[in-house]
């Protein structure tokens, strides 16, 4: 069986059920599959994914003058869905999906302050990426909204945002941000707590919100993929090659083998530097100096080589449309394969320190536990799903080239505490350093990139890409002109966000730095 | 404990001048820059970093200015959890609508004499984001800019340098 047959008896039992569903070819969605659904079935639908074990992996919208469609993205076994509905835009109503999954709350408000669609019987009513730059009467992504806006000379703050309270004795509030303490991303946590323990947390994020998804709008397949690759600065490479991946389906675009190593070749030294920078800064929020100072050697030593090798430390802008935009000179594969080894016997003697000493082991044993079943119903993806049980890897489920002719290993915890979730980082670096000796090995020669070619009106692609944080996921439609109509990147972390306010239930507020990092969400990869 | 010791005692020192990358020599910068907050802030010159919403690029390469090789607390540079410590604000953007009025409350806290740097292409000009409904654009359009690094990120160096001579034109 296929990944994509994974789904027949699915829309067969949809039929039985007696969902209007109709299957619609689309290229540039493949490998998911798409299905149109009568608004009226909407709700039903998520019923019937939710029992067939499927994972809601995203929603997005899109203005389509009369109709405002909306598209829901399911995932199973490695197979994808894609379901697609359209309200009309003069009565936006659709019911939600939040009651079968958990994991649509945030996405669905999102959708409503952007598009203006109300999700009916949704448990949330109060506004999300909105704050106060934009009126409750006015949705960026409608066509009508003009990218510039009508900005107030000063924007005020959203002071008036009504948080969930807990009452009690002793009960008190800590706000903290969007100003932090530390080098970090602006973004506001409520925290209620009785003593040093947390009764409840509550994220306020959509601070760092820039209209990525309405800028976007109107430029042609170069200018996106630098907005893509600044959509989250740390995963600049991941971003911009699902962007990238999607505009190529759309055009049916053949893009050269070597370009394709390339890319993975970036993908796995942007993960790499991310885990091994984070790993020191999940010691440095212990206190555990040394280990901090330890890590961020590394990983200062492996961005030199990103830009000896690629001409960015973060190899931002050199994913292209097409390709990539260097060569990787044959030099750097003695090197890198030296870099490698070197660095695979660094980690192992100062992890053989660091677990050594009770007083990590202490702080960070039994922290921020993510039960497998919440993670699970959040469809928690990347490392954070990963240490909870929950084994998804785009890599090896749905895998696109060159994966498709590498071997994937995929680390796997169930505790969920911080540990866990540094333990899998650990072991998905090592995991990295095979797939890096792997394509310097087998990276094959030829160009790098294939020459553009004008996508037809309408066109549309989906990229599905596994990133550092996890699963990325791209939606790109072409306008008439070849120019961008629509962009939706769903980060990873619009799932693990909502894992935080869980995990960090019942710690210490002093703890909550490192479950924090353990989780890294990105906020501007969030906000848009 | 003693293999902890024993891995210092290995490793050495790393930070040193940085031959690698046609880039000049760090710690020729760093001399400059501790000469210059020696003279005008008693030796040490406490930053407060604002992203203001960037997308996490400038914050990374400001992290690393904290990492063994740049170590830029030895020029008498340190990052402050308060504006209302610092001598200098150090803004990365674009400023989005939702950070405007946290941008202004902070440089309001910040004591004068203040110094603010608006740090990347974003911070300059708006960048890639430019000015829209949700982005201000560049830092200077919300509050008063003494200098600008550039580039997308700047690099640890870049913002070194950038810092002193920032320093410089105080005086």
């Amino acid at each position: 069986m296929t990944p994509q047959d994974q789904f027949t008896p699915f829309l067969v039992r949809l039929a039985q059920a007696g969902l209007r569903v109709e299957e619609q070819a689309s290229a540039g969605l493949a490998p998911a599959q798409l299905i149109l659904v009568q608004s009226e079935d909407w709700s039903r639908l998520g019923i019937e994914a939710r029992a067939w074990g499927c994972r809601w992996v995203a929603g997005w919208g899109e203005d389509r003058g009369e109709t405002t469609r909306i598209n829901a993205c399911f995932e199973k076994a490695g197979a994808y869905l894609v379901a697609r509905t359209a309200v009309p835009r003069a009565a936006p109503v659709l019911s939600s999906h939040t009651a079968s999954f958990p994991g649509a709350d945030r996405p669905e408000r999102h959708i409503r302050d952007m598009l203006g669609v109300v999700f009916s019987g949704h448990p949330d009513a109060r506004r999300w990426t909105r704050h106060q730059a934009w009126k409750d009467s006015e949705f960026p992504l409608r066509r009508d909204f003009p990218a510039a806006g009508r900005p107030q000379a000063q924007t005020p703050s959203d002071h008036q945002y009504s948080f969930l309270l807990a009452q009690g004795s002793g009960v008190y509030e800590i706000p903290v941000g969007p100003v932090h303490a530390g080098i970090i991303e602006p973004g506001h946590f409520r925290f209620q707590a009785v003593g040093e323990t947390v009764l409840k947390l509550e994220e306020r994020l959509g601070y760092t919100h820039k209209g990525i998804e309405k800028i976007a709008e109107g430029r042609d397949a170069e200018g996106l993929a630098r907005l893509a690759g600044r959509v989250s600065g740390d995963s600049t490479v991941a971003h911009a090659w699902a962007a990238c991946m999607a505009m190529e389906k759309a055009v049916g675009l053949v893009v050269p083998p070597r370009a394709l190593w390339l890319r993975a070749l970036m993908c796995e030294r942007e993960r790499v530097a991310n885990h091994v920078g984070d790993i020191g800064a999940m010691l440095n929020d212990i206190a555990f100096a040394f280990g901090f100072y330890q890590f961020a050697r590394l990983r200062e030593e492996w961005q030199r080589v990103s830009r000896e090798a690629f001409g960015h430390r973060f190899m931002m802008d050199c994913i292209v449309p097409g390709g990539v935009a260097a060569d990787l000179d044959e030099r750097f594969i003695a090197a890198m394969r030296n870099e490698v080894g070197a660095l695979r016997k660094q980690i192992v003697k100062l992890m053989s320190i660091i677990n050594d000493l009770p007083s990590v082991a202490d702080r960070v044993r039994g922290t921020g536990v993510l039960k497998p079943e919440y993670a699970k119903a959040l469809g928690c993806v990347g490392y954070v799903g990963r240490a909870s049980g929950t084994d998804i890897d785009v890599r090896r489920d749905a895998p696109y080239p060159p994966y498709d002719q590498l071997t994937v290993k995929v680390p796997l915890h169930h505790y969920g505490d911080v540990n866990a979730r540094a333990r899998t980082r650990l072991e998905e670096t090592a995991a990295s350093f095979d797939l890096i000796e792997g394509l310097l090995a087998g990276l094959p020669a030829g160009a790098i990139c294939a020459r553009w070619t004008p996508p037809a009106a309408d066109a549309e692609g989906l990229g599905l890409i596994e990133g550092w944080r996890g699963e990325i996921l791209s939606f790109v439609r072409f306008g008439a002109d070849g120019r961008i109509a629509r962009f939706f990147p769903r980060d990873p972390s619009w799932t693990t966000w909502p894992a935080l306010e869980l995990l960090i239930h019942d710690n210490i507020v002093p703890d909550f730095p490192v479950c924090n990092k353990s989780v890294n969400g990105s906020y501007s990869g969030h906000d848009l | 404990m003693l293999r902890i010791f024993g891995k210092i005692q290995r490793i050495g020192i790393v930070t040193e001048p940085v031959p690698r990358l046609d880039e000049p020599a760090l710690t020729e910068i760093g001399a400059q820059l501790k000469a210059g907050i020696g003279a005008q802030f008693g030796g040490s010159l406490a930053i407060r970093e604002v992203d203001a919403g960037s997308c996490n690029g400038c914050e990374l390469e400001i992290h690393a200015l904290n990492n063994p090789y740049y170590g830029i607390e030895r020029f008498g540079v340190h990052f402050v959890a308060s504006p209302r410590h610092a001598d200098m604000l150090l803004v990365t953007g674009p400023v989005s609508r939702h950070m405007e009025a946290a941008l202004r409350r902070t440089y309001d806290a910040t004591p004068e004499p203040r110094l603010v740097i608006a740090v990347g292409a974003c911070g300059a000009d708006g960048g890639e984001f430019g000015t829209s409904y949700a982005s201000c654009g560049a830092v200077s359009n919300v509050i008063p800019v003494d200098a600008v690094i550039l580039g997308c990120p700047p690099t640890p160096l870049d913002l070194m340098r950038g810092i002193l001579e920032a320093i410089g034109r105080k005086t």
